[in-house]
């Protein structure tokens, strides 16, 4: 219990760099997969970890590899997911700055098992620091024989760059990250194709984030089936919790997945309490986009079981109950947070990075901004929040990416567990004190 | 006007950068080259910049222009030479962004978006950046400001405008070791 | 070959044909609207999501129905595919809600426009919208701007259906114009002005679902339903000369491709998209220019030329009574 495995080397000096890396265990994986082990038998051990992508979706990773497409002659890849933006998450950007060749490592056994001589790490522009600490262990691993032609004697060659990109949250969504990669606008793409058949230059492609890249690590060094027994059910292994807000501790913690969410908030251990005695209102347990719940739902379920930090335990109670792990970021809130303005910070959010190809979404989260700000002026009527009901409906499952949903979720769930707020608000403007909220507008830069 | 034309440097960079790539995959390398451009020509993408990338990677202009109005990182507009971005998003706006907003537009009198007098800073409040655990924050060229309050952020601004440089997401001698 | 089934009609149509395209073949009720795809453009289509169909049945071999409502120009059949459009009702709902989206933010400045009476948005908000508007802030705005001598660009009435987009790409030598910045503030346009000149770029107009791109040769001389539209031919060395002659008396006031059912234009005897070109349609406005081959054929589904001017309430109820407008701090300041 409580073994890490990704940041297990976090504390030691010096670990960014190549020597103090290799010194400590680090590329073994590259050596027992290129030398010891077929393609196949890697994609195997993955599958038998029941790894689930960290990205936000969950899906399990050695299925993904299993689907991607190999027809003779035509180049595969794989690229890395590194632009998180997800507001409330941060852990791959620790993970990168703090452990670069933990990713690298993950890059070449990865792309080993999926027969990719070609990888990209995908990173937001704005981590431009995070990304020269990339290069540069890159650098180092190419002159250390870990990447380039024929790879520790064998037949196999990989060749690893870092793309930068430019401020967009959308391109983290996969297919938009691909446009992204060719040099395009970040606009997602409408599937079918997927990306396993037909992604980054119509090739077969694979993306996965950093963190499911780093696990495959471990995973090839101690066997999938050691990776299973840590965690719970099909919540195998341990998950970067990126935990923030409110607490007096917040920061990057590597679960077991399984962890109570009780002991997660209060224990010294983790977030250590809620900051300056406040009592504790809500939490966004897996980034913006998932629902919000109230302290005692994320607490316990509906059923009145402890909750879990688990993908499963999350959802327990679907989402008239329940949330999602998501991407782990963890946002907690005190009992003075308002939830109306906090929820016109998100869907503000996701107004300003919808990338405005399909019309609900283009449409629909600008209309909803407009709605929760003429709440907050002392403007609203009931009949407003019906309304803010009625367009997130009109958005989910209507787009063409899941950015409508993510816009969609956070309204539905605040209105659902918070509505009497809202009508407080509506009711009695004078209680929406200090109001600051003054970004009407959005700064998208026009020409 | 300054003629537009990289450095040697740089163009020797930005032709291994389109090599990178598959044959005939080059325009792959519109992004980074737009970052390249951006810090070496004052800060921002001005219509004859767009036009000289395009020339230089043999696209048409206006697929620069599609691509550099559609990241919010590209400025179409010129900028002081430190642009202040502060997160504006969940965690960071919790734990006290505006008043860190606020209090920059008061002490530079310029209102978010806009660029003080002396041309040394302009100011934007941006989306999450992945700093949440370190909130409230902002960001100058391509450095983290984290943890701050008001003192902090006065600090900085008087060291900026002391050291007087252009701050750009590119310029980073060395990885900053831990 | 695959057989699917829409509405309860049953179709066998060639593997790799989409939702949409079968449904045309079936045609009648069972076709769903379509803004932003165009059958003779490559890769157009996903984007104005009011084409969306139910999908009750994937497939023969793994009947679960699909999670979500899919856009039916984007999506192939599968063998023993059901299908719903016009007989689900939270469809038609959900189509509602897309349209209402779509004529939030546009200026329903009809009575101006000269798109009206063969617009498609107009067509669709009365078929498949409601009757007033919920929204109650200011809307977006651009300025008009001349893309060109023969074209205006009136952006606020753009629909972002990128077909315009897709013309320039793949029947013109050579784009200037694309989609700029993003989101809602995202916009049709050079960046820098430039004239969009080039021998086919007059099809843009012809693509254009709405009055964002029309004919300044024919700007403000007459409402569409004032002029009949007459096929005719002429010997032309850059197309196939093969277009609708809008005339008033002898008078032409107009020129365009000669279009299908579905408002794409018709394909010429050698199953070539007719796409005409500029000299055509901007510079030939004198019947002696012409062969007339006799009154077109068009469809006259649009919603003035049909004389519908009684409004049907739409089948399922709104959530909502009007409510009232108040100006928020919002509003005012975009007035500024
Ligand atoms: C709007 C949107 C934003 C996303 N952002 C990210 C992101 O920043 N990082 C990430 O790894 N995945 C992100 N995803 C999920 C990716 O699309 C994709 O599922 C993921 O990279 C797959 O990797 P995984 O299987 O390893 O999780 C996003 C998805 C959407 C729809
Ligand atoms: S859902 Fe939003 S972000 Fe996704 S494709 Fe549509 S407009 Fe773009
Ligand atoms: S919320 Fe400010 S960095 Fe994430
Ligand atoms: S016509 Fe299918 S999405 Fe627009």
């Amino acid at each position: 219990m409580g073994k890490k495995l990704l940041l297990k080397d976090d504390h030691i000096a010096g670990i960014q760099s190549y020597d103090v890396y290799r010194k400590n265990g680090g590329y073994a994986s590259v050596e027992k997969a290129v030398k010891t082990m077929t393609t196949e038998a890697v994609v195997e051990e993955v599958k038998k970890s029941g790894l689930r992508g960290r990205g936000g979706a969950g899906f399990p990773t050695g299925m993904k590899w299993s689907f991607l497409a190999k027809p003779p002659g035509i180049a595969r890849y794989l690229v890395c997911n590194a632009d998180e933006s997800e507001p409330g998450t941060f852990k791959d950007r620790y993970l990168m700055e703090r452990i670069p060749h933990l990713l690298i490592e993950g890059m070449i056994t990865s792309s080993y098992a999926l027969g990719a001589n070609t990888s990209y790490i995908y990173i937001r522009g704005e981590y431009y620091y995070v990304a020269r600490i990339l290069e540069k262990a890159i650098d180092e691993a190419y002159a250390n024989g870990w990447l380039g032609k024929n790879i520790l004697g064998s037949e196999y060659s990989l060749d690893l760059y870092v793309q930068i990109g430019a401020g967009a949250y959308i391109c983290g969504e996969e297919t938009a990250l691909l446009e992204s990669l060719e040099g395009k606008r970040g606009n997602p793409r409408i599937k079918p194709p997927f990306p396993a058949v037909a992604g980054l230059y119509g090739c077969p492609t694979v993306v996965n984030n950093v963190e499911t890249i780093a696990a495959v690590v471990p995973i090839v060094n101690d066997g999938g089936d050691e990776y299973a027994k840590i965690g719970i059910g099909k919540s195998t292994g341990t998950k970067l919790i990126s935990a923030s807000g409110h607490i007096n501790k917040p920061g990057v913690y590597e679960i077991d997945l399984g962890v109570p969410v009780e002991e997660f908030i209060f224990s010294d251990k983790y977030c250590g309490g809620i900051r300056g005695g406040k009592k504790f209102k809500a939490v966004v347990a897996g980034g913006s986009s998932v629902p919000i719940l109230p302290a005692d739902l994320i607490l316990k379920t509906a059923k009145g079981e402890p909750r879990l930090m688990s993908y499963e335990s999350l959802a327990d109670g679907g989402f008239a109950t329940g949330t999602m792990l998501g991407s782990g970021g963890f946002i907690v809130m005190d009992e003075d947070t308002s939830i109306v303005k906090n929820l016109w910070n998100f869907t503000r959010f996701y107004h300003h990075e919808s990338c405005g190809q399909c019309s609900p979404c283009r449409e629909g989260t600008g209309w909803m901004e407009k709605i929760l700000h003429r709440i907050l002026d002392g403007h609203g009527t009931m009949s407003d929040i019906d309304l803010l009901w009625d367009i997130q409906g009109k958005i989910e499952g209507k787009t063409i990416c899941p950015l409508g949903d993510a816009a969609a979720w956070p309204v539905a769930a605040a209105i659902r567990h918070f509505r009497s707020e809202f009508e407080e608000y509506i009711k009695n403007p004078k209680s929406i004190k200090d109001v600051k909220h003054y970004y009407r507008l959005n700064n998208l830069q026009s020409a | 006007m300054k003629d537009i034309r990289f450095s040697e440097e740089s163009m020797a960079l930005v032709q291994r950068m389109m090599k990178r790539y598959p044959e005939g995959k080059h325009k792959s390398a519109l992004i980074p080259i737009l970052h390249i451009a951006q810090a070496e020509f004052d800060g921002w993408l001005s219509p004859e910049v767009m036009n000289y990338v395009a020339s230089v990677m043999n696209i048409q202009s206006i697929e620069v222009y599609e691509v550099a109005s559609f990241y919010s990182m590209f400025n179409l507009k010129p900028v002081g030479k430190c642009l202040i971005e502060v997160c504006r998003t969940s965690s960071c706006w919790l734990l006290g962004a505006e008043d860190v907003i606020r209090h920059l537009e008061k002490k530079l009198n310029i209102k978010v978006g806009e660029t003080s007098s002396d041309g040394m800073f302009t100011l934007k409040s941006v989306e999450c950046l992945g700093s949440c655990g370190t909130a409230p924050m902002l960001q100058v060229g391509a450095d983290y400001y984290e943890n701050l309050n008001l003192e902090k952020v006065d600090a900085l601004v008087s060291r900026l405008k002391s050291e007087g440089k252009r701050k750009t997401y590119t310029d980073l001698p060395e990885p900053r070791t831990l | 070959m695959a057989k699917v089934t829409i509405d309860g009609h049953m179709i066998e149509v060639p593997d790799g044909t989409t939702i949409l395209q079968a449904a045309r073949m079936i045609g009648g009720d069972v076709v769903p609207p379509a803004m932003c795809y165009y059958s003779k453009l490559k890769t157009s289509g996903g984007y104005c999501r009011t084409c969306l169909v139910k999908v009750t049945k994937g497939s023969e071999k793994d009947p679960r129905p699909m999670p979500k409502p899919v856009a039916s120009c984007r999506t192939p059949v599968m063998d023993g595919m059901e299908v719903q459009n016009k007989t689900a009702p939270d469809l038609l709902e959900a189509r509602a809600g897309v349209v209402e989206f779509l004529l939030i933010n546009h200026p329903l400045d009809c009575p101006i426009c000269d798109q009206a009476g063969e617009c498609s948005l107009q067509d669709l908000a009365y078929e498949h919208g409601l009757s007033r508007t919920r929204y109650e802030f200011s809307r977006r705005t651009f300025q008009k701007i001349d893309i060109g001598e023969k074209i205006k660009l009136h952006m606020t009435r753009c629909i972002l259906c990128y077909r315009c987009v897709k013309v320039a790409e793949q029947i013109t030598d050579g784009r200037v114009h694309g989609v700029l910045n993003r989101g809602d503030v995202s916009e049709i346009s050079t960046y820098i002005s430039q004239a969009v000149d080039n021998d086919f770029s007059g099809n843009m107009i012809d693509v254009c679902p709405v009055g964002a791109l029309t004919d300044r040769t024919f700007r403000f001389k007459s409402r569409v339903w004032n002029v009949n539209p007459v096929d005719a031919h002429r010997d032309c060395p850059t197309c196939s000369g093969r277009v609708m002659l809008w005339m008033k008396g002898a008078e032409v006031f107009r020129v365009t491709a000669r279009k299908d059912e579905y408002a794409e234009v018709l394909d010429t005897p050698d199953g070539k998209p007719g796409w005409i070109c500029n000299t055509c349609r901007f510079d030939k406005k004198e019947t002696k220019d012409w062969i007339v081959d006799g009154p077109s054929k068009i469809d006259r589904h649009s919603v003035i030329s049909q004389n519908h001017y009684v409004l049907q309430e739409p089948a399922h109820k709104p959530l909502l009574n009007a409510v009232q407008a108040v100006p928020t701090s919002w509003q005012l300041e975009n007035k500024k």
